[in-house]
């Protein structure tokens, strides 16, 4: 019988538990990671890495179908969606491996199947024959994420009603579809089908989409997309839905009052999520619940001793680089390591990876100000840019939000080719607490998409040079 | 610019250890996380490691030596770009008496001023005003706030990677009220390049968790904090020592009998408001102990304004009585009564408690004889006084010497070094002494 007992069990083998299980096996903590279904979670096998799959293989297509632009006559050209959703299963398993393989050099055990709270000090761990397993834990770490939030009518049904799971490998190429919800999921399928040629129409609750990010960028999403062919209903929404064999008819309500209907070949629900809180055994302990969402200190640790939790079940935002970071920072608050100090979430970037991509870190404009900021704000269009009129990529902004006072970068707002890959720019100067003469002062290389970054501080100082 | 390297603290209750092995010589190169040397206490053995990378300018402290104080600078290390042939030790506690030694840096060191102009909205701002001869590690926006609030970088602890002074730390400052530039002085061994965190102790919780220890956790008041802190900074960045003299109070307890007979009804003076009155009058009479560090310069105060140490349920506070020199028994004796109530009941006003050019504890009425009181910075001295009592004095008469009973209180003198040298700080003892033991003296 192998040794059961462990300084930190961890519940959930995503970008979050097995990050922070690492980490602990850095600091010479006994770790393992229970996992149910795949390393990696969502992120890795249905998330953030396999979307970025077929993105790609929608960008390359996009290309394609513009070569003439760029001097290349291509002919007839057409796709295979099986080859471009079995190169995104690829991708998705090839890392999975990875994350195997970096537990296994780092000496981690994965012991599969469901982990459950089990009185002070213990975790049940359950496999799929209904074995149980006791493991000793000095400390837990809860890690087992969410899943997609379901709204009443639209339960999904893996047929006409998908969530991301069935959008991310899709059998056959519905003609129309309906995506409900504008947020990162939602409206970075909504690219890739439109990419496709399927006819897309976005239904979102709100008056705009991306609504978590700065209202100037939401608008020019707004417009890029309905450019690119997407249709966008905001102040909308899905009262109900009538099945047909393959096909389905929404009742859509809009801000005015009144409904229509649209019938379309499949709808994707994408409204957000819910944590993973149930059947984890915390019925009878000190761990508070706050709608689906696990309550913690700054660090991570819930009401009960020895239980930690952190990422997407610890609440918004719903992003794989935060739960990692929460881990590290839990596990390093579990082994005494000093100086360590709670997460700043206005530096946690968010990515959204539609044609044209969008990416922010910090306070948006709107944001600043209601907290108290005078705001000096800069503002650098992609038309003004060498490398972005090379690309062929002649529409964007970089926007950036300071503190009128202090020089503080607040906030920066990205819409463009490449800003997913810009934005960590802003993050570091962020994190080091640069002001904008630090920024100013940075050598930017010439010709890069990164030059806009620059000329974005400069504005807000009135120092354009190129606009 | 160079930096010192400083004797590390093995522990948090380490005054002193031996420098047992240097593993590198002058001229040698070292990167960041170089092991340099070995020190050794009673107790364990450890790794001194380079914290800045550079040339190892000077070597103060010789292999094998015993009982190096902790913070003593025991090399110097000339950073990229700098000779090292010019580098001299900073004035960050080096063994050798340097007083006042220059900031090493060859560079023209800009004097600050000491209260740096309200930076305009909008205009760029300069750096903070920096402790002299000290690098401190900052974040371009905590300097940007700290000069924009005139906080001196070099008297906060920094809480980024590395001890780097960031926003929070500023921000935390200005809401705590200390870190003023001008009144804080360097503070040579937490900000900067320290190779322990030194007062970061063993973790308490931690050792009783693990020894099953049963204890109430109390979470610390805003005060209790800044008590903590103050104090930490005292002890660590002021140089103290202490002087002590026995003052005989018989003539004064005369005078207070009949100055307490002719006053008012109602108006009762104590010995302590004696005390503070003398005080002051020995602080206009010794004006070099009315001053204060500012880090490149010596503030000397015009009047005498007392803190009194007060203790209440939630800590201590120091209501000062202003211009003290120049106030009434029965003004001082109203005005504190009136003070420690406040404080007691936490209704005091900043103003009430902040600034005061000097300081006073008393622990005579819990019957404690002397003791030694820790500086209130920027007070360049505060005076600990003990119990009055009957003590057995020998006097010498024309009859030659006699054995004689005496009411006799000791008092103690804790000086910051850096304003107070030892005899500037004995000759306010003798005025204070003068002013208790000859009381009429202070009415006029």
């Amino acid at each position: 019988m192998a040794d059961t007992s462990y300084d930190l069990v961890v519940i959930g083998g995503g970008p979050g538990g097995y990050v922070a299980a690492i980490r602990a096996a850095q600091l010479g903590l006994k770790a393992c990671v229970v996992e149910r279904e795949h390393l990696g979670g969502i992120c890795l096998n249905w998330g953030c890495i396999p979307t970025k799959a077929l993105l790609r293989s929608a960008e390359v297509g996009h290309l394609i179908q513009n070569a003439e632009a760029y001097g290349w006559s291509v002919g007839n050209v057409s796709f295979d969606l099986d080859k471009i959703v079995q190169r995104s299963r690829g991708v998705a398993k090839q890392l999975t491996q990875g994350v195997g393989f970096l537990l296994k050099k780092n000496k981690v055990p994965v012991i599969e199947g469901n982990g459950k709270l089990a009185g002070k000090g213990k975790v049940e761990v359950t496999d799929k024959d209904g074995k149980k397993t006791v493991l000793a834990a000095k400390n837990t770490l809860l890690a087992t994420g969410a899943r997609a939030r379901v709204l009443p009518g639209l339960e999904p049904d893996g047929k006409l009603i998908w969530t991301y799971r069935e959008a991310m490998v899709p059998e056959s190429l519905p003609k129309s579809m309906l995506v409900v919800g504008s947020g990162a999921i939602g409206i970075e399928f909504a690219s890739f089908y439109n990419d496709l040629g399927v006819d897309v129409t976005v239904v979102e609750v709100v008056d705009r989409i991306l609504s978590a990010e700065d209202e100037e960028i939401s608008a020019l999403a707004h417009k890029a997309f309905v450019k690119a062919g997407i249709k966008i209903m905001t102040s909308a929404k899905v009262t109900g839905v009538k099945k047909a064999t393959d096909s389905l008819t929404a009742t859509i309500e809009t801000a005015d009052g009144k409904t229509q209907e649209m019938t379309v070949d499949r709808l994707i629900s994408a409204v957000g999520i819910v944590g993973n809180v149930e059947d984890i055994g915390l019925e009878g302990t000190k761990v508070a619940v706050d709608r689906s969402h696990i309550n913690t200190d700054p660090y991570g640790q819930t009401g009960e001793p020895g239980v930690w939790a952190i990422g997407d079940l610890t609440g918004p935002p719903w992003l794989a680089h935060k739960a990692s970071h929460e881990g590290i920072i839990a596990v390093e608050k579990i082994a005494g390591v000093e100086g360590v100090h709670p997460l700043d979430t206005t530096g946690v970037p968010g990515c959204t990876y539609a044609r044209p991509q969008v990416a922010s870190v910090g306070f948006t404009e709107a944001q600043a100000k209601d907290a108290g900021h005078k705001v000096r704000v800069g503002r650098f269009p992609f038309v003004g840019n060498g490398k972005a009129i090379a690309l062929g990529e002649p529409e964007g902004l970089v926007k950036t939000v300071f503190d009128d006072k202090t020089g503080e970068l607040l906030g920066a707002h990205m819409i463009g080719a490449e800003v997913t890959e810009l934005i960590q720019g802003f993050g570091i100067a962020k994190s080091l607490e640069t002001t904008e003469q630090d920024l100013m002062h940075t050598v930017f290389p010439h010709p890069t998409l990164s030059e806009m970054m620059h000329e974005s501080v400069l504005d807000a100082y009135d120092k354009a040079v190129h606009f | 610019m160079s930096v010192d390297i400083l004797m590390p603290a093995l522990s948090p209750t380490m005054e002193e250890g031996n420098l047992a092995k240097w593993l590198v010589k002058e001229g040698d190169q070292v990167s960041s996380g170089d092991v340099i040397a070995e020190i050794e206490t009673d107790k364990a053995t450890m790794e001194v490691e380079a914290v800045d990378e550079g040339v190892i300018a000077k070597i103060l402290v010789a292999e094998g030596t015993e009982g190096v104080a902790v913070n003593a600078v025991i090399a110097v290390l000339a950073e990229e770009g700098e000779d090292p042939g010019s580098v001299q030790a900073g004035s960050g506690g080096a063994p050798a008496p340097a007083p006042a030694s220059a900031p090493a840096e060859s560079a023209p060191a800009p004097v600050p001023a000491p209260k740096p102009e309200k930076a305009q909205e909008t205009a760029p701002v300069s750096a903070a005003v920096p402790s002299p001869g000290k690098r401190v590690f900052s974040s371009p926006l905590a300097r940007r706030i700290a000069g924009q609030n005139g906080i001196d970088l070099g008297a906060l602890s920094g809480t980024g990677p590395n001890g780097r002074v960031v926003k929070r730390d500023v921000e935390a400052a200005m809401a705590a009220g200390t870190g003023k530039a001008g009144a804080a002085a360097a503070k040579p061994a937490a900000s900067g390049g320290a190779p322990m965190a030194i007062g970061a102790g063993p973790d308490p919780r931690k050792i009783a968790g693990q020894l099953d220890m049963v204890y109430e956790e109390i979470p610390a008041s805003g005060m209790r904090k800044t008590i903590a802190r103050r104090l930490v900074e005292a002890k660590q960045t002021v140089p103290h020592f202490y002087l002590t003299v026995d003052i005989e109070l018989d003539a004064l307890l005369a005078m207070r009998k009949q100055v307490n007979a002719a006053v008012p009804e109602g108006v009762k003076i104590s010995v302590n408001d004696m005390i503070i009155l003398a005080s002051a009058k020995a602080l206009i009479d010794e004006p070099d102990t009315n001053a204060s560090w500012a880090g490149d310069a010596i503030l000397k105060y015009q009047s005498a304004d007392v803190a009194v140490a007060v203790a209440t349920d939630g800590g201590l506070i120091t209501p000062v009585i202003r211009d003290a020199q120049s106030k009434s028994l029965s003004t001082i004796s109203a005005e504190m009564i009136d003070l420690a109530t406040r404080a007691r009941e936490g209704k005091l006003k900043p103003h009430e408690y902040q600034g005061g050019t000097f300081s006073i504890s008393n622990l005579g009425m819990f019957g404690v004889r002397e003791f030694a009181a820790v500086i209130n910075p920027p007070h360049g001295a505060i005076l600990a006084v003990g119990k009055g009592e009957k003590r057995p004095v020998v006097r010498t008469t024309d009859a030659g010497d006699e054995l004689g009973i005496a009411t006799v209180m000791s008092a103690t003198l804790s000086c910051d070094h850096r304003v107070v040298d030892g005899a500037v700080g004995a000759r306010w003892l003798n005025a204070f002494q003068k002013r208790l033991e000859n009381p009429l003296s202070m009415l006029l």
